[in-house]
């Protein structure tokens, strides 16, 4: 242990740093946050479509706005996680369609919802441990151990309802509000993950631990962090929370489609993970930017929707978004590393 | 100097080495010896480290230094021979075991991580937290700690909040020895600590270390082949040839001269065997 300096010994020249503008300081922290360019994406469009039409404000189209976001926001969370162990889970947008239908083919063997729910949720479980171990044992690159496990899972869900669309389960009263069918229960149950997950990554050991990994494994390694098993728990609660969400969202909607693509629900999590500041190199995540990337996204969608463009050109422009974001980025981050720290 | 081949280099460094009292020593090898398959890498390393005393360990590459060195950090484990820390008997099968006895490997800046701060670095694996080990970080209590040890050791960080990316490569360095020095420990182990390093920055590395021994007591072991360094750094320097030290003396006991003899005398042998060996 060290102990302290015999006397005499010159001051520490620590302090000499001290002294700094706090103006300069302040717009350099705005300016070096990862989330500054897409809040400032957001802004704009907010501003653009509340003039293009009055009714981008109004309670039913915010509700639906925020049932876009919600999914997305969710996804995008879990892929921060994967992204920061510089992973990926393709499987996370297929888990969100298959939940729903593990609770739809539990209903038709008579397993009452509230079981089927925590039965599925369970199976996420099992197939976020099994993209862990696959990465993490078998030593198979997460970008084609969960390409596999999406695949699986969407074959599963072909043969499972013969592709046919089928309805959702049903459920009312108070348990039913909880989970879906009031308009609320789903961006909120949306909002509460997302928190958690900030909230974890940024307050919590564990979370120092998932940058440490995917900043310096080695390193990681050496200080003693259980690499593998955080690497494992990681693919485990992105399967869990976009099975979560993907069970909300289906009940809100009522109706199920086997052959949805799940890869695009995936790429718009990463889409808003990137566009909101994660690098896809491992080490740098923001919870909070992509939390904003989704709700530009799902303002984009919508706000097309709203003004009555079609959906093909929604396609183009939130491209030329994500495009647009990623320039930026890139451009602050290369003059900020740049200026004399 | 010149060396006499017939002379067994393990009874000339027996004979020179000084008499040491038991309780002066921190930690001392007794014939550690590695195999590789037929390869012998090390041939019974003894080798001691006097309380707060830096101890320069040369050779070239293929010498076997990095083997001893993982060993003593317990990356692996020797085939035979014994490491005494305090003059107790250990035995390392990990490194975090090595760690937890008191013996603490700085491998340049690779075990930091640039995408975080530089006290999230310092507390990488021993946060401090609130409530219990899966709860709320308190990174004021940790900015504050790590603030005050900086000062302690005198290290110039511009905040210990700023990147560890953004720092230049003798500040992560400094971090690094920091990090190192902040547990509890017996032995600082410093794996070329100046490579990759400019002027300024080797200079800033080396008053860290000096001032560390001098004024911290702390005792080193610092492997390097730059012979320049070793003398600015060590009090003591141990050769290591082909798996056995072949010299120990007190730096102010030698000269970069004897050192440069030894190691030519030993580079000659090696190529006369080689020539032999091959019709």
């Amino acid at each position: 242990m060290i102990t302290a300096p015999p006397e005499g010994s010159e001051p520490s020249p620590v302090s000499r740093y001290a002294e700094q503008g706090r103006a300069r300081r302040v717009t350099n922290v705005l300016f070096r946050r990862p989330e500054t360019t897409i809040a400032v994406v957001l802004v704009i469009l907010l501003a653009y479509f509340s003039i293009r039409n009055s009714a981008f404000y109004s309670y039913a189209n915010v509700v639906t706005m925020l049932q876009y976001v919600a999914p997305i926001a969710v996804i995008g969370a879990g892929e921060v996680l994967l992204l920061d162990l510089a992973e990926i889970d393709l499987s996370a947008g297929q888990v969100f369609l298959t939940a729903p239908w593990f609770v739809v083919l539990l209903h038709q063997h008579s397993v009452p919802l509230g079981w089927g729910i925590a039965i599925s949720l369970l199976g996420c479980i099992a197939i976020g441990a099994v993209n862990g171990g696959l990465t993490v044992w078998l030593r198979v690159p997460s970008f084609v151990a969960t390409l596999g496990t999406n695949y699986v899972l969407a074959g599963f869900v072909l043969i499972g309802s013969n592709d046919i669309q089928t309805d959702m389960v049903g459920t009312t009263g108070k348990f039913g509000a909880w989970v879906g069918i009031s308009n609320w229960s789903e961006p909120a149950c949306a909002l509460i993950v997302v928190l958690l997950v900030w909230a974890m990554l940024k307050g919590t050991a564990f979370g120092v631990h998932i940058t440490a990994t995917g900043g310096n494994q080695l390193g990681a390694e050496e200080a003693g962090i259980p690499v593998r098993t955080i690497k494992i728990m990681c693919f485990i609660i992105i399967a869990l929370i976009s099975g979560i969400i993907g069970i909300f969202d289906s009940i809100r909607i009522g109706s199920l489609d086997p052959a949805a693509p799940g890869l695009t629900e995936m790429l718009s999590g990463v889409s808003a993970a990137v566009i909101g500041g994660t690098a896809l190199t491992g080490g740098k995540a923001t919870v909070l930017g992509t939390l904003i990337g989704a709700i530009v996204l799902g303002v984009l969608e919508d706000g097309f929707n709203l003004i009555g463009v079609s959906a093909n050109w929604f396609i183009l422009v939130e491209g030329a978004v994500i495009l647009l974001a990623m320039a930026v980025n890139v451009q602050i981050g290369r003059a900020t590393s740049a200026s004399p720290s | 100097m010149s060396i006499d081949p017939s002379i067994d280099p393990l009874e000339a460094a027996a004979a020179k080495a000084p008499i040491i009292s038991p309780a002066d020593l921190v930690l001392r090898t007794e014939g550690i010896t590695k195999r590789f398959g037929p390869l012998i890498a090390l041939r019974g390393i003894d080798l001691h480290i006097k309380r707060g005393e830096v101890l320069g360990l040369v050779g070239d590459n293929g010498s076997g230094k990095s083997t001893f060195v993982k060993i003593l950090a317990g990356f692996q484990h020797q085939d035979e021979g014994q490491i005494f820390l305090d003059e107790k008997p250990v035995d390392f099968h990990s490194v975090r075991e090595a760690r937890r006895a008191g013996i603490e490997t700085v491998y340049q800046d690779l075990a930091l991580v640039p995408a975080l701060s530089v006290y999230e670095n310092l507390f990488l694996n021993r946060e401090i937290t609130r409530f219990g080990k899966i709860g709320w970080l308190s990174n004021k209590k940790m900015k504050e700690l790590a603030r005050q040890h900086l000062a302690e050791i005198r290290i110039d960080i511009p905040s210990v909040e700023a990147l560890v990316e953004k720092l230049s490569g003798g500040q992560r360095q400094a971090v690094a020895l920091a990090r190192a020095t902040q547990s509890t420990n017996k032995v600082l182990l410093l794996d070329e600590p100046l490579a990759a390093m400019g002027a300024k920055e080797s200079a800033l590395v080396i008053e860290l270390v000096k001032d560390l021994s001098r004024n911290h007591g702390i005792s080193m072991l610092i492997i390097d082949h730059n012979y320049t360094h070793l003398f600015e750094l060590c009090d003591r320097l141990n050769v290591l040839q082909d798996g056995r030290i072949v010299l120990d003396q007190n730096t102010s006991d030698t000269s970069l001269d004897e050192l440069t003899d030894l190691m030519v005398a030993d580079f000659r042998r090696r190529v006369e065997a080689e020539q032999q060996s091959s019709p």
